[in-house]
């Protein structure tokens, strides 16, 4: 089948996910957006290293993976410290960043 | 039906596209679930069904190692650090529909729909459809896995270094964000007694009403001039025990006592 199918799902995920990060309030919900658009990437790297027949697309999707991993444990223990000095973890509550 | 069918006969590949089809519209699905739902552990639970579609395609794209660590690292870690942090941040805070930005919605959207035309639009331009295949690059080293190992440890070891050190770091910015100093010294069990006495209020809260009808725990209790409490109902009930109430006769029964009298008649046949 054409391998350009993958490319439009992803970037039909890509685009889903930045609707997301754009309309939630909720920042753990806009981290999950952020992890579908991620995840939108790592597809699109994968269907290019089968398009070009080497595995280094898939080599990077795998760094973008670990990297992801990295950045959803910073996150969330943002995300978590927030909450604890403003009781919610909507977006709109957090303007102020040094109280 | 009859193109669908040509172009299932030109690719040669009809499982591939059996599989892309069913995983790509529930991959959408789980998406379009994620943004609508208003309830973040449904929203969860929507992208990790999106993430095990993907690892699916992966697997059919021929990366079976990506697709099992998509699952072990995101349906399985992830997502499980996710639900933590919900259930910490507590599950029922469904968030505002209110827009503070006027419109910012729409835009959102429009913004994004534009986004994936135009992304649509190059794909479409640039994509050419005589792929190479992986499977040539996944026999080179006698297999997948075998493959990505060999370019990890060799091509791409000094990222790989730097990836070790960017967990570590990562590791340690959570112990650290997470970490809550204490300032000041926690209270001794002397000093609670103290201020419980300081407070005016040193007794225990009202048990329970308990009644001839009603003995459940959502019942207020009655104080010495018959007035009911909520005091004495836990906080999760008081919204529930207003509407079971107390009965009136009780009430009025609590009183009679209060001031001496007897609910039942006392008749002669008890006093011989």
């Amino acid at each position: 089948m054409n391998p350009a199918n993958y490319l439009y799902l992803s970037a039909i995920l890509f685009s889903l996910g930045a609707v997301g990060v754009l309309v939630r309030r909720n920042a753990i919900v806009m981290f999950m957006c952020v992890e579908l658009m991620l995840n939108a990437c790592n597809l699109a790297f994968v269907s290019f290293a089968r398009i070009n027949g080497n595995l280094d697309g898939q080599v990077i999707a795998f760094f973008v993976m670990v990297v992801a991993a990295a950045e959803v444990v910073v996150g969330l223990a943002i995300i978590m410290t927030i909450f604890r000095t403003r009781r919610s973890a909507s977006v709109d509550e957090a303007n102020l960043l040094k109280y | 039906m009859s193109g669908l069918i040509a172009s299932i006969d030109q690719s040669g590949n009809t499982g591939e596209q059996i599989v892309f089809w069913i995983c790509a519209l529930v991959a959408v699905i789980g998406a379009v679930g994620m943004l609508v739902s208003r309830r973040a552990v449904h929203s969860a639970l929507f992208i990790a069904t999106t993430m095990i579609s993907l690892a699916v395609l992966y697997v059919s794209l021929g990366a079976p190692f990506l697709g099992m660590a998509q699952i072990v690292v995101y349906t399985g870690a992830v997502m499980m650090l996710f639900l933590f942090v919900l259930m910490l941040v507590g599950v029922d805070s469904t968030e505002s529909l209110v827009e503070t930005l006027k419109g910012q919605r729409i835009a959102a959207i429009l913004l994004s729909l534009g986004f994936g035309v135009l992304l649509f639009a190059a794909i479409g331009n640039v994509s050419v459809n005589l792929a190479v295949g992986i499977d040539g690059a996944n026999a080179v080293d006698g297999g997948n896995v075998q493959g990505i190992a060999h370019l990890i440890f060799d091509r791409y070891l000094l990222a790989f270094e730097v990836t070790s050190a960017l967990l570590i770091t990562a590791a340690l910015g959570a112990m650290m964000l997470a970490h809550r100093e204490r300032h000041t010294p926690r209270k001794t069990q002397r000093e609670q007694s103290q201020d419980r006495v300081r407070s005016g209020e040193p007794q225990n809260l009202p048990g329970p009403g308990v009644y001839a009808l009603h003995n459940a725990v959502g019942t207020p209790a009655l104080l010495p001039d018959g007035q009911p409490t909520d005091r004495s109902v836990p906080e999760p009930l008081r919204g529930v025990s207003a509407a079971v109430g107390v009965d009136h006769q009780d009430t009025l029964r609590v009183n009679t006592l209060a001031a001496g009298g007897a609910i039942i008649p006392v008749t002669q046949e008890d006093e011989s």
